[in-house]
């Protein structure tokens, strides 16, 4: 079953000098107990999508000027702020990158939970308590009766980051969006954060999005995969067919510019130019710039998501117009 | 594999750093009369040699003293203890003046571009003050020029050098640093996680041209990373820390079946290798990383470690030569087929 649809979502912000749009043509869906990947450089539009997801794009300044969003076949677009907010940490949460500051730092951390399951439910106090307990003991916290009663600055940066993960989990939402959840941890705590990832989403059966400029967890932890470029989706598809035969030349980059441990390639290849910012995409294809394969044709127009085999991708190479091109 | 790897067993192997017992401990006070209370055991008793030509890696999680480590092999802070040997010349306590002038021979990287220049000097500025700092007799217009060929090494153009910080990108900031680092023609630069703040698309970037002026100067690095895999690429022998320790020295280019210590182990597993055909295991390892103010007794990993056994608990293990050129402190060090334990 669909969990969230976004169709050719497109946002703008206003900025002194004038309109940018950081995200163009977006379209992906997630089904529940599903996790899907959302990969990218900085300035990508991985983080903007999460916040139009989650109806959080800056007031004032930051819109929606295209597309759709749907969730459970209910358009988040059309619903009320005050709709939007019996939604939010209720049915679809969103965990961000730094435990740190997603904590505020004079509450004990189990009042910090507690309060939004008041916010969203008629419970009792000693019922969210027991909820809240219950919820972090799932979570691998040891002693949670005694660590719902410490302040964030108690605990170790692992375990600030499953409360965190409790917070956004204690009143069952379908939908978690974690942005770089773990970026902010250390490698061998990364590693259990992200198992608890895994073992969460599938015991719940909930759908999770999980935000990352990392492969490797994509590789390790998601089904599909979604592929950001520039403010566009390059290409999307299962993990295995993606990595295993990468259609786009980004993803094919990218995926071999990091070194890989113990494996037998032992090769490093460098993308050549720089990340484009919002401000300077280039025309047609934005990736044509840095790309080995880039023809004029290219330049000039912008390519199409197109069906590829399994996979999705937005890339003149599979055209036949682009193959008789200069 | 491609020519940029320098092979170890061809280079002569003479140490340009030999860092002896080296230890620091920074004091913790408290209470109303700023009394010492305690003290963080940042470096704790490290022997190890950077030989002449090589890439040492160091790698751990955060706080286990690689950056502490790498302060003081510069002499930016002072050793509580051990002592720290530069191209034979014992560096611990020596006068300003000369101080300065062994900074011409040791440079340093730091992780984050943007803090590491000044944002008021354009980047002609942040490196011709080099020379001027340095008093190197040298008119201005080879100044000019070598600032040029410096921009050049690094794959910048010269309208660069008019570029303030903030024109530049994350990448090209990182080269700007690298060739200040490089202006003086040092012979050794500690990399302390010098692409951590970059894109993964730029960081290749960034390795590979380190890899190619290491080759042309005959560079010595000292890496600094958390990134293992990373380390393992960059690398000819890596050094693992943890708390304050090492715990492996270890030839690069590790495979599943080379780690002794159970602490790289656990870091090599911790490692997500974007293959989803790669065997993935789960690391085997419990607890949370102890506090540096109460570092256990014994084995600082012992609370952490699934062999963990009594000995453990009571007595720290020393710093043993397994094989030539592998170390490891551990009283049960992993074995493999065709390899002794101790």
């Amino acid at each position: 079953m669909t969990l969230l649809k976004v169709e050719n979502l497109n946002v703008s912000f206003k900025t002194r000098d004038g309109v940018v749009e950081p995200l163009s043509n977006i379209s992906f869906e997630i089904d529940a107990g599903e996790i899907l990947g959302l990969v990218g450089e900085t300035g990508s539009g991985k983080s903007v999508t999460a916040q139009a997801i989650m109806g959080l794009l800056p007031f004032l300044d930051g819109r929606v000027s295209a597309g759709r969003i749907f969730f459970n076949d209910q358009d988040l677009l059309a619903i009320s702020e005050k709709e939007y907010q019996q939604l939010r940490g209720n049915q679809i949460s969103l965990i961000s990158q730094n435990p740190m500051t997603s904590l505020d730092p004079v509450y004990k951390v189990g009042d910090q939970i507690v309060e939004g399951l008041k916010l969203h439910m008629t419970i009792t106090k000693a019922d969210a308590r027991k909820r809240a307990v219950d919820v972090m003991t799932s979570l691998g916290i040891p002693n949670a009766d005694k660590v719902f009663n410490q302040y964030p600055h108690q605990l170790s940066g692992g375990l600030k980051q499953r409360i965190v993960i409790a917070m956004g989990l204690c009143a069952d939402p379908r939908l978690l969006i974690a942005d770089e959840p773990t970026t902010a941890l250390d490698v061998t705590v990364q590693a259990q954060i992200i198992e608890l990832f895994k073992q969460t989403t599938r015991e719940r059966n909930i759908g999770l999005i999980m935000i990352t400029h990392d492969l490797g967890i994509i590789s390790h932890l998601c089904d599909r995969v979604v592929v950001m470029y520039a403010g566009n989706v390059v290409e999307a598809g299962r993990v295995e067919s993606v990595f295993a035969e990468p259609k786009h030349p980004y993803t094919e980059a990218l995926l071999k510019c990091i070194p890989k441990l113990g494996m037998a390639d032992r090769s490093l290849h460098a993308i050549p130019g720089n990340v484009p910012s919002v401000r300077t995409y280039p025309h047609g294809c934005r990736y044509h710039p840095r790309c080995p394969k880039a023809k004029a044709y290219c330049m000039e127009n912008t390519p199409e998501i197109i069906h590829v085999k399994n996979t999705q991708v937005k890339c003149h190479q599979f055209t036949a117009q682009w193959r008789t091109a200069s | 594999m491609p020519s940029i790897h320098r092979p170890v067993e061809n280079s002569v192997m003479t140490p340009l750093v030999e860092i002896r017992h080296l230890s620091k401990f920074f004091p913790v006070t408290g209470g109303l009369m700023h009394r010492k209370t305690g003290e963080v055991k940042a470096v704790n008793e490290v022997s190890f040699d950077i030989f002449r030509g090589e890439s040492l890696g160091v790698v751990g999680e955060s706080g286990c003293g690689k950056s502490t480590l790498a302060r003081l092999i510069l002499s930016l802070i002072p050793p509580t203890s051990g002592t720290i040997t530069f191209d034979g010349q014992n560096i611990n306590g020596i006068g300003k003046k000369q101080l300065r002038h062994l900074r011409r021979k040791m440079q340093m990287v730091f992780q984050d571009p943007h803090s590491s220049l000044d944002p008021r000097n354009s980047i002609y500025r942040s490196l011709e003050e080099v020379f001027k700092i340095q008093k190197v007799p040298l008119p201005q217009e080879k100044i000019n020029d070598k600032i040029s060929e410096l921009l050049g090494m690094v794959g910048l153009k010269p309208e660069h050098c008019r570029s303030y910080p903030h024109q530049l990108s994350g990448g090209q900031k990182q080269r700007a640093v690298i060739a200040r680092a490089l202006a003086l023609t040092p012979e050794f630069i500690i990399l302390d996680e010098p692409t951590a703040a970059l894109d993964v698309s730029v960081q290749a970037q960034i390795i590979l041209l380190l890899q190619e002026l290491g080759d042309q100067f005959n560079m010595t690095y000292l890496f600094i990373s958390h990134d293992l895999a990373l380390v393992d690429y960059f690398c000819q022998r890596i050094i693992v820390m943890y708390l304050g320790k090492i715990v492996e020295i270890t030839p690069a280019n590790l495979s599943q079946k080379q780690p002794r210590h159970p602490y790289t182990k656990v870091l090599m597993e911790s490692v997500f290798i974007a293959d989803p055909l790669a065997k993935t295991q789960a690391p085997q390892i419990k607890g949370e990383v102890p506090s540096l103010f109460n570092i256990p007794e014994g084995c600082a990993f012992e609370n952490r470690c699934v062999y963990s056994k009594d000995i453990c608990r009571k007595k720290s293990p020393e710093l043993l030569e397994a094989q030539p050129g592998e170390f490891v402190a551990c009283h049960f060090p992993l074995t493999y087929e065709g390899k002794h334990s101790l």
